[in-house]
Parts: structure tokens; C-alpha cells; sequence
């Protein structure tokens, strides 16, 4: 998964793949309505397959911010 | 009753024929009056399953007891269970949480393998970006099975 291999290249990444249906509350809390959903650092949120460059787009933006 | 059938079984034999070093399946259950919870049981077969298909030595299975094993369940930050960790040459920070079937099956087989060869095949571009993160993140990706 493109996630896990995002966290091989930093020690800063940790990365969970996590089924929803396992865990309704999580499901819940992060508006899970369609998958795969991201949530990136438990604010960001992307809905839909992330093409690798757009990923990591998003994680800069994180730190950005 | 194996939960992998005879095809499954012969394509996880021959995937992780490609697998290069060594990889632990740090599995996370919970055990209560011998009763497993009913997706956890089934997570630890799958991993143990799994694992006896790996060329001898290459792929090897830890289980811990989610309340039980609490230093173990800190030193890889799990915080629900069923849980797998994929753990190379070193701890990457990659987690599985729930039995991990349909597509996260692919992916599990996936990650094991390229885990084993240390080496992400993610593009130059990527690594250099990747290479700038200097702060924690963490990354969650919901799926379901199918």
C-alpha cells in the first residue's frame, strides 16, 4: 500500500490500513461514508484512491500548516 | 478448516518466494477466559497461515496479548485490536488493523514483500519529499473488504 511505503521512507510516518466495517466508532468519528478514506494527522481527509504525487502533496501541506 | 484455499495457497507460496530478508507478523489479540474475540482468532490463523507458506525462516509470526503484553502493545503503539504489525529491518510504523481479507489481503502480501526487500519503489521525486518531513504523521486509510 502506497501509505506503508510512504513509512518506510520516514521514521517520522506511521501508517495504519484499517477496516471499517471492524470498527464502526472510528468509522464514525472520521465521516468513513465511501473507501479508501485518508485522514491524514486526524484533520485532513480525502475521499477516493490518492495517486502518489497528490499524497504526498497533502502530507506537505500538513506541515505546512 | 484452512481459511486459505488450495489457489490462494499456492499464490502466496509462490509471492513470497520473491521475499528477500526477514519479516516478522506482530500480531495483537486479546484473550479472555480462553475465548478469543471471534476476528482476532481469525487474524492469528491467517497470519500463522500465511507465514507457513514463506520459504523457510523468511517469514515469522509474534502473537501478544492486546492488555496482557502491555510492553509490547506500548513499543509498537497499538491502540485497537485485531492488530498486525509488518516488521522488516526495522520498525516502519506499518499497521494492519482488522483481519486483513479481500483487498487488504493484496496489500498485506504486498507490504511483506517489498517490507523483506527494504526498499519502498516509491520515484525519486517522492523519497526527496518525503525526505523533508521532520514532524510526526500519522496516515489512516479506511477500506473494506471487497
Amino acid at each position: 500500500m502506497l501509505a506503508h511505503r510512504l513509512a518506510m521512507e520516514s521514521e517520522w510516518i506511521t501508517a495504519d490500513m484499517v477496516e471499517a466495517t471492524e470498527f464502526p466508532h472510528l468509522a464514525n468519528k472520521y465521516e468513513v461514508y465511501g473507501v479508501p478514506r485518508t485522514v491524514i494527522n486526524e484533520t485532513l481527509h480525502i475521499e477516493g484512491a490518492v495517486p502518489e504525487p497528490m499524497l504526498v502533496n497533502e502530507l506537505l501541506k500538513v506541515l505546512d500548516s | 478448516m484452512p481459511l486459505l484455499n488450495d489457489k490462494i495457497q499456492t499464490e502466496v507460496r509462490k509471492a513470497l518466494q520473491s521475499m528477500a530478508g526477514p519479516v516478522k507478523l506482530v500480531m495483537f489479540t486479546q484473550a479472555s477466559n480462553a475465548l478469543e474475540c471471534q476476528m482476532c482468532s481469525e487474524t492469528r490463523a491467517l497470519v500463522e497461515e500465511i507465514a507457513a507458506l514463506s520459504p523457510a525462516g523468511r517469514l515469522s509470526v509474534e502473537v501478544y496479548d492486546f492488555l496482557a503484553d502491555q510492553a509490547a502493545t506500548e513499543q509498537y503503539k497499538v491502540d485497537k485490536i485485531p492488530a498486525i504489525a509488518v516488521v522488516g529491518a526495522q520498525d516502519y510504523g506499518i499497521r494492519f488493523y482488522g483481519i486483513p481479507s479481500g483487498y487488504e489481503f493484496s496489500s498485506l502480501m504486498d507490504d511483506i514483500v517489498t517490507v523483506s526487500k527494504a526498499e519502498s519503489g516509491l520515484s525519486a521525486a517522492t523519497k526527496a519529499a518525503v525526505a523533508k518531513i521532520n514532524r510526526p504523521v500519522h496516515i489512516q486509510v479506511y477500506v473494506t473488504p471487497t
